[in-house]
């Protein structure tokens, strides 16, 4: 019986395309499965044969003929080459599977409802009589459509949705009495709106071109299967987040898509700071994602559901849960929506790599180029930017930014703060870097700053396209500096061979080669003398060695700076900072004149060091004999192929994708693109409901008019950055050995701190793990060694302390601060260090003492309360 | 049925005197083959709970599934590290773990469960004439659309790997020891 | 019947030994079998609400089916864990698998 169900369940999922969204993430899911099967069947197969000789060294010439990658002489176990083949072949068609039903589905609707009128509201029906008498202009030629669309008819604003009972709860759910679902059942399922058929536009075709770029990336990886099944995961997860119809589903892809980053990042792990970026990155993304659970329970207590459409397009719930206060900070006017959104915000911040969290996205360029594609342009990023665009109801809650009198609410203030400050901040650091994958890990982050800044001043809509247009270019980004990479890896290869096989005769030349790729990996570990590929301060003259690349690349990086017209980057920002605009004009808002000053600087610095990231790699000469002999290994090979083609692809998107969302009064332009109205603003439009807070609608709003400031603006900073960028390092192109003319303009110091980040991760160092390790090492102290021993005990730890504390004083007086701080930070660290005893009934304890403390406070509060 | 029946307080006294003891069995004794001994009349003591409470079925599964087979696989374990069954020192800290133990209980009789549930209000007699529901409903529940089907498929899945992940985690040391003895 | 809060002392003390078991055990096995205790206390407590607050739906029932299969789960893999410590490090007590230190 339960398979019928689920043989019914396919026989009905390809006709009926509200089943059929099921079918999106089952494509990459079973590609994982199989992979993952193979895998273990081709162990038990040596398990059962006995055969131990599968392992061979990593440095074999069965994969290592490319120098890539150095698995310093480990061994590695071998895969055969048709297991690799079948892994790659499964790989793709999951993603070609995904992608031909998902554009089934976003083309399906598009053509079922017409993008112009779609998935209009039927809103008298759904939310009664007096929230559709005032409707604006651009609804009431959509009215005479309301009737034709709803495959389903309660879910107005959707197109295609389903749901099932995931299991019942057997808990009266509905604690408000206002959400419609009274039943007790929890229910998951799916649905396509307006705002996620953007994405499931943009999110399969990033992926195709990052996969295939993957054949050719990968191939010469004893991993390749792994990383296949790995990254079809990842795009399950990407999928399964973008086609949830609740909180909870989104949750579960958002944490799938944490787990698999976290085994991405370090699938070097051979590699000391690849595995610490995985770490860092795990960490960082858990600390924002446990607030972010938070708000979900919270969510879920306060009002029963968290299903988006219950929630978000049911004004009442809306209204209650902005009206509530909440349970902390309810005081200072803080509403239970507030928290909520600044609880769902905080996740989105280490998602997005949003300014206090920002600091692993950097790191975790240490994983493979199309694992770095896939977290800063693809998938994972964006997933924090779509929650909350997803969320922006509950966000904006009871304010309206775009009433003549403005209101925020208290995370939108936060998301225009922390986003313009990011978008700036991010951006000063981009310019310093010599790495040419860190430019680009830092323009993400300031990039992700100028959506969330968007979003701060209601500019959704822009936010929503930002986010397309960004993940196109920025996937082209990384992807073709990852073909630089390559190919200067490949130039180092030949002028290996080549002063190796000096004479020598060719067996002798093998045997040299890998010892001496032993020996200079060990000189990258320790010295850091060793040739860096991804120094853009080596490359130089690359145009001529790549062109493809290097035309590719350039469309990505104008797209980026957003050169003004012909490029997706620019149609977007332009977007942003016309609307920012524009609330500081008619309404006079302060903080949306902070976020348009800020993020036209933060755009300027884009675009120079955009230009600067160009000339470095691309002009001039090459500064080193490996830039002279890079290369993707001839025209028609399998790996110059792969690589290149997704990058073909996705420039036509970078630069084309904007055309879909040009103003419709933008002169000329607006005519050719936007003969009837702004596509893309008059579909993302309806993804929100209606809502009237003071009169006034507070997200169905049109498109400011053309102003010229704005785009003037628009033309300056992106011009003005790119001939700065120029200047500097384009006119006149570095010699080899010649230092960064950067370093003239702004000083020694002022570069070297932007170089290491600001000494955000010292400082975090500082001020997180270690008082973390000093803590635990005094909680434990006292639990253990305060129960078990006597009182006396207890007093000779806490005279123990005082007696460290005060040696560490006296030593940091007497032999001043060089000496005494670094000495008295390795003893807290080495006596800090027992605190993790590994002992799991110590830890256990512990958890039992926690849970006493805390059933005690329930039991005096909440426990009274229900007995009375 | 409403008045308070003798014998099934009586029975209840019975299996909690079983399930406890056996469970006190379990944590005390020295030699563990014993406590598997125990650890079966403790679970027997909680079938027996199954049966008052009017789930035949489970009390059935109890029997076989955790008394025929998990305590079993508990015996083989203890077999199979049997040199070391008989340790001189049974506990660490038991003070302290006496003392939490102790605490969590008191924390749960005196704060949730006598405030909340220890009212003298009778039973409401529906409830107790209510047709509960039989081992025909689970089955049908478990595979249904409307039901757990889902729960169902991803339990079984779950089990399967971990059966898989035993064999696996038990096998690769084996392996190892075979390469040190060549 | 008897009154509710029987079944739920029984759970509770059925559930203090298992959390005494695993704390101070100092055989892995042992440990073990203290979890599958603490289970059986959940499964006290599913029941009895079930049949005391809601017998005509499904779920407390379907829940502990649910529970036992977790618990063989749990119990194969740990003891798998337990024999796999035990033969490379010829010790079955957990304060000394302490590989984890930091």
């Amino acid at each position: 019986m339960g398979l019928d169900v689920i043989f019914d369940f396919l026989g009905q999922a390809f006709t009926d395309r509200n089943l059929m969204l099921w079918l999106i993430p089952l494509g990459p899911l079973s590609a994982f499965v199989l992979i993952s099967f193979i895998t273990l069947i081709l162990w038990l197969v040596r398990q059962v044969t006995g055969t131990q000789e599968n392992m061979i060294p990593a440095s074999d010439h069965h994969y290592n003929d490319h120098h890539h990658p150095d698995y310093g002489g480990m061994e590695v176990p071998y895969q055969p080459d048709w297991f690799r083949v079948t892994a790659v072949v499964i790989g793709m068609a999951g993603i070609i599977w995904a992608l031909i039903i998902s554009w089934t589905l976003v083309f399906g609707a598009l053509n079922d409802f017409g993008a112009g009128t779609f998935g209009s509201l039927d809103s008298a029906a759904y939310y009664g009589d007096d929230s559709h008498s005032e409707g604006d202009e651009s609804h009431s030629e959509d009215e005479a459509h309301g009737d034709d669309h709803g495959s389903s008819a309660d879910c107005a604003p959707c197109v295609y949705s389903d749901e099932i009972t995931w299991m019942s709860i057997g808990a009266e759910g509905d604690t408000t009495g206002v959400v419609p679902d009274e039943s007790t059942d929890y229910e998951i399922g799916v649905l396509l709106d307006p705002l996620n058929i953007t994405l499931l536009f943009m999110v399969p075709i990033a992926m195709l071109g990052i996969f295939t770029y993957s054949i050719g990336y990968m191939a010469h990886d004893a991993r390749q299967a792994k990383f296949f099944a790995l990254i079809s995961l990842f795009a399950t997860a990407m999928f399964v987040l973008t086609i949830a119809d609740n909180l909870m589903m989104l949750f579960v892809g958002w944490e799938i898509m944490g787990f698999c980053s976290y085994s991405l990042i370090g699938f070097w792990y051979e590699k000391r700071s690849a595995y610490k970026a995985a770490i860092k990155a795990f960490t960082v993304t858990r600390v924002a994602d446990v607030v972010m659970l938070l708000g979900i329970v919270y969510l879920w207590n306060i009002a029963g559901t968290l299903n988006f459409r219950d929630i978000l397009y049911n004004p009442e719930v809306l209204q209650m849960i902005g009206s509530t206060p909440a349970i902390i900070f309810g005081g200072f006017g803080m509403s239970a929506a507030g928290l909520i959104g600044v609880f769902l915000l905080i996740g989105t911040v280490g998602k997005s790599a949003q300014f206090p969290l920002h600091v692993w996205l950097p790191d975790a360029m240490e994983g493979p180029t199309p694992v770095s594609a896939m977290i800063h342009a693809a998938a994972m990023v964006s997933a924090g930017v779509y929650a909350i665009i997803r969320m922006y109801p509950l966000f904006v809650a009871l304010t309206n930014p775009h009433a003549s009198d403005p209101t925020f609410s208290a995370p939108l203030i936060i998301m225009a703060v922390v986003g313009s400050f990011t978008a700036l901040f991010a951006a000063t650091m981009g310019v310093a870097q010599r790495d040419v994958k860190a430019v680009l890990a830092y323009s993400t982050i300031s990039q992700l700053g100028f959506m969330v800044a968007a979003l701060g001043v209601g500019a959704y809509i822009a936010a929503t396209f930002h986010l397309i247009t960004h993940a196109f270019f920025k996937a082209l980004l990384f992807m073709a500096s990852g073909a630089v990479i390559h190919a200067m890896e490949h130039g180092e290869h030949h002028v290996h061979e080549h002063h190796a096989a000096h004479g020598h005769d060719d067996h002798a030349h093998d045997e040299h080669h890998d010892e001496h790729g032993h020996d200079e990996h060990h000189a990258d570990d320790e010295h850091g003398v060793h040739f860096d590929p991804q120094d853009m301060f080596n490359m130089g003259g690359l145009n001529k060695r790549i062109p493809v690349t290097f035309w590719t690349f350039l469309a990505g990086g104008f797209s980026l700076a957003g050169f003004p017209l012909i490029t997706a980057g620019f149609w977007s920002k332009d977007e942003i900072l016309a609307e920012s605009w524009f609330g500081f004009v008619a309404h006079g808002s302060g903080l949306h004149a902070m976020v348009f000053f800020v993020l036209a600087l933060a755009a300027f610095l884009t675009a120079f060091y955009t230009m600067r990231q160009i000339a470095l790699t691309f002009l001039g000469e090459p500064r080193t004999e490996e830039a002279e002999h890079a290369g993707l290994g001839g025209q028609y090979n399998i790996v110059s192929i792969t690589m290149q083609a997704p990058l073909i692809l996705l420039a036509v998107f970078a630069l084309g994708a904007g055309f879909i969302g040009v103003p419709d009064d933008f002169p000329i332009f607006g005519a050719i693109f936007s003969p009837e109205h702004n596509y893309f603003h008059h579909l993302v439009i309806y993804a929100l409901p209606f809502m009237e807070n003071g009169g006034s609608e507070v997200f169905h709003v049109d498109a400011p008019a053309f102003n010229i400031i704005p785009v003037a603006v628009s033309f300056i900073v992106a011009l003005g950055g790119l001939w700065l960028g120029w200047k500097m390092y384009g006119e006149k192109p570095l010699e080899a050995g010649e230092e960064d003319p950067l370093i003239k303009y702004l000083g020694e110091p002022i570069y070297t701190a932007l170089q290491n980040r600001y000494y955000m991760d010292d400082l975090y160092d500082l001020i997180f793990v270690r008082p973390a390790q000093w803590i635990s090492r005094g909680v434990i102290t006292l639990l253990d060694k305060g129960i078990i021993d006597t009182v006396l005990h207890t007093l000779g730890f806490v005279f123990t302390v005082i007696g460290d504390f005060i040696k560490v004083m006296n030593k940091w007086l007497i032999d001043g601060v060089g000496d005494g701080v670094p000495k008295g930070i390795w003893d807290f660290g080495g006596w800090a260090r027992q605190a993790q005893n590994g002992r799991i009934q110590f830890y256990l304890l512990i958890v039992l003492a926690a849970v006493l403390v805390i059933g005690v406070i329930f039991a005096i509060t909440t426990g009274a309360v229900l007995a009375s | 049925m409403n008045d308070i029946n003798i014998f099934l307080i009586l029975a209840w006294v019975v299996f909690t005197i079983i399930t406890l003891g056996g469970a006190l069995g379990v944590v005390t004794t020295r030699n563990l083959f014993r406590g598997t001994i125990w650890l079966m009349v403790s679970l027997f003591g909680v079938a027996g709970y199954y049966v008052l409470l009017e789930a035949p079925f489970l009390a059935a599964v109890q029997v076989l599934v955790y008394i025929g087979a998990i305590a079993i696989l508990f015996t083989f374990a203890v077999m199979l590290t049997r040199s070391l069954t008989q340790l001189t020192d049974r506990y660490n800290r038991p003070i302290a773990n006496v003392v939490g133990a102790v605490l969590l209980f008191v924390l749960l009789m005196v704060g949730v469960i006598l405030p909340i549930w220890f009212t003298n209000e009778p039973v409401d007699p529906a409830i107790i004439n209510a047709q509960v529901q039989d081992t025909r409903d689970l089955g049908e529940a478990l595979v249904s659309k409307d039901g757990f089907v889902i729960p169902f498929e991803v339990v079984s899945l779950l089990l399967t790997a971990a059966m898989i992940g035993a064999i696996v985690i038990a096998r690769e040391v084996e392996e190892d020891e075979k390469g040190k003895r060549a | 019947m008897i009154p509710l809060w029987l079944y739920l002392m029984v759970s509770a003390a059925l559930f203090s030994i298992g959390t005494f078991g695993v704390l101070s055990r100092r055989n892995g096995v042992a440990v073990l079998m203290s979890v599958e205790l603490m289970l059986n206390a959940v499964n006290i407590n599913l029941i009895a609400f079930w049949r005391y607050l809601t017998p005509t739906e499904i779920n407390g029932f379907a829940f502990t089916a649910f529970v036992v299969v977790i618990a063989a789960a749990e119990a194969a893999v740990g003891l798998a864990i337990i024999i796999s410590v035990y033969r490379s490090r010829r010790s079955v007590i957990p304060e000394e698998a302490d590989m984890l230190r930091g």
